[in-house]
């Protein structure tokens, strides 16, 4: 389950050492932005030293490395990969060449590592414009790859716009990400909302890119881990609503019937696969019911 | 020694970091350490800092840190980050 990925910068130890206590269903360790170019040398060991030393109970790590226009991307990859963080998130990805030469890296690193293939999984940034008409070859692009995540803010200066907390100039961008996404059966991840003191601006944000279809949404301030949960979860109407589908069904079943409908409403594949899908997201989260 | 030491410094002042600087010395290693928990870890601190010196093989050098609580796992990526600097080994 992934609902909420929180960036932390990549060699503050402070924020590093608290990241399992924050309520972030993942943590985004960032040796890109976050990280002065004379400081790379020092994230890099900081964090590998964090992620052989710490526990990060229940959550799972992501390692945003530097891109592939640096210096630093391979080295990054040499010093994350024996540590197995769940996933590796590559910037500015813009076509499925450069997924290829990361999978390529990491492949020659998991052979020498004696690590299992695609044992460290790949989650592309898009955030250019030729990233995102790319989206579809991107997501499909490796098996590695298991969600594509979009980034706002250098996409709106790719797109020489403003950057707005509405977030009508990459609405575009979102239903893009979302259909590529699932097209290829990967998950989508939206951009985070950058102000971080407008409380009621990260629950629409947050509830727009759940109605849009994104699987979660990254963060980059605890402050908003909450809305971003609580957006991504089930409530409990949505998840009384999917057992009553699911008993309905087996129901019908049992009773020969082909179409039934419930609440006046047929019930149809879709809606059971929907239901399926809240019912997998509330056991997850502790709120499934053993008697149904 | 058979690299040369550069001075270099590694870290920052804020809370769980510790601010390093190395600075090759005349003779043999001197440690001075500042730290929120000297009472209780100032020897150890110094002792991990003496052994990652002695294991690049540095024998000369004097050692400043700062330290604001740093964990162990953060002592040793300065320590490990500084030594590299000083030895003039990899850029960032």
């Amino acid at each position: 389950m992934r609902r909420s990925m929180l960036f932390l910068p990549g060699n503050t130890p402070n924020l590093i050492l608290n990241g399992d206590s924050l309520g972030a269903d993942a943590i985004i360790l960032d040796l890109e932005d976050a990280v002065a170019p004379d400081q790379k040398d020092a994230a890099r060991v900081l964090v590998r030293n964090a992620l052989k030393t710490l526990e990060f109970r229940g959550i799972e790590k992501i390692i945003r490395i530097n891109s592939l226009d640096t210096p630093y991307w391979k080295k990054d990859l040499d010093e994350m990969m024996p540590c197995r963080p769940e996933l590796i998130m590559t910037p500015k990805t813009s076509c499925a060449e450069d997924v290829l030469q990361f999978d390529a890296y990491m492949s020659e690193t998991e052979e020498r590592l004696g690590f299992e293939k695609n044992s460290v999984r790949l989650m592309p940034l898009i955030e250019t414009a030729l990233g995102v008409e790319n989206a579809y070859e991107i997501a499909s692009a490796s098996d590695r790859v298991v969600a594509i995540f979009l980034g706002a803010e250098d996409l709106s200066a790719d797109l020489r716009c403003e950057r707005t907390k509405e977030g009508k100039e990459i609405f575009y961008a979102r239903g893009r990400i979302v259909m590529a996404a699932r097209a290829a059966g990967k998950d989508a991840f939206d951009t985070p909302f950058t102000d971080v003191n407008d409380d009621e601006g990260i629950r629409a944000d947050a509830a727009l890119a759940k109605a849009l279809g994104f699987t979660g949404k990254a963060s980059i301030s605890p402050r908003h881990l909450d809305a971003i949960n609580e957006a991504f979860s089930p409530s409990e109407k949505e998840i009384d609503y999917a057992y009553e589908v699911l008993k309905t069904i087996r129901l019908a079943e049992q009773q020969g019937r082909g179409a039934v409908a419930l609440l006046g409403k047929m019930i149809d594949k879709p809606i059971v696969m929907r239901a399926q899908q809240t019912i997998k997201m509330a056991e997850a989260l502790g709120l499934g019911r053993e008697d149904e | 020694m058979r690299f040369k030491l550069s001075k270099a410094s590694c870290g920052t002042l804020e809370s769980s970091d510790v601010y390093m600087e190395l600075e090759p010395a005349d003779e043999g290693i001197e440690i001075v350490l500042q730290s929120v928990v000297e009472k209780q870890f100032g020897d150890s601190i110094r002792a991990l800092a003496a052994e990652m010196l002695s294991e690049a093989g540095i024998e000369n050098a004097k050692l400043n840190m700062i330290d604001k609580g740093a964990l162990e796992c953060t002592l040793r990526a300065r320590l490990e980050t500084l030594i590299a600097r000083a030895k003039g080994g990899e850029d960032a």
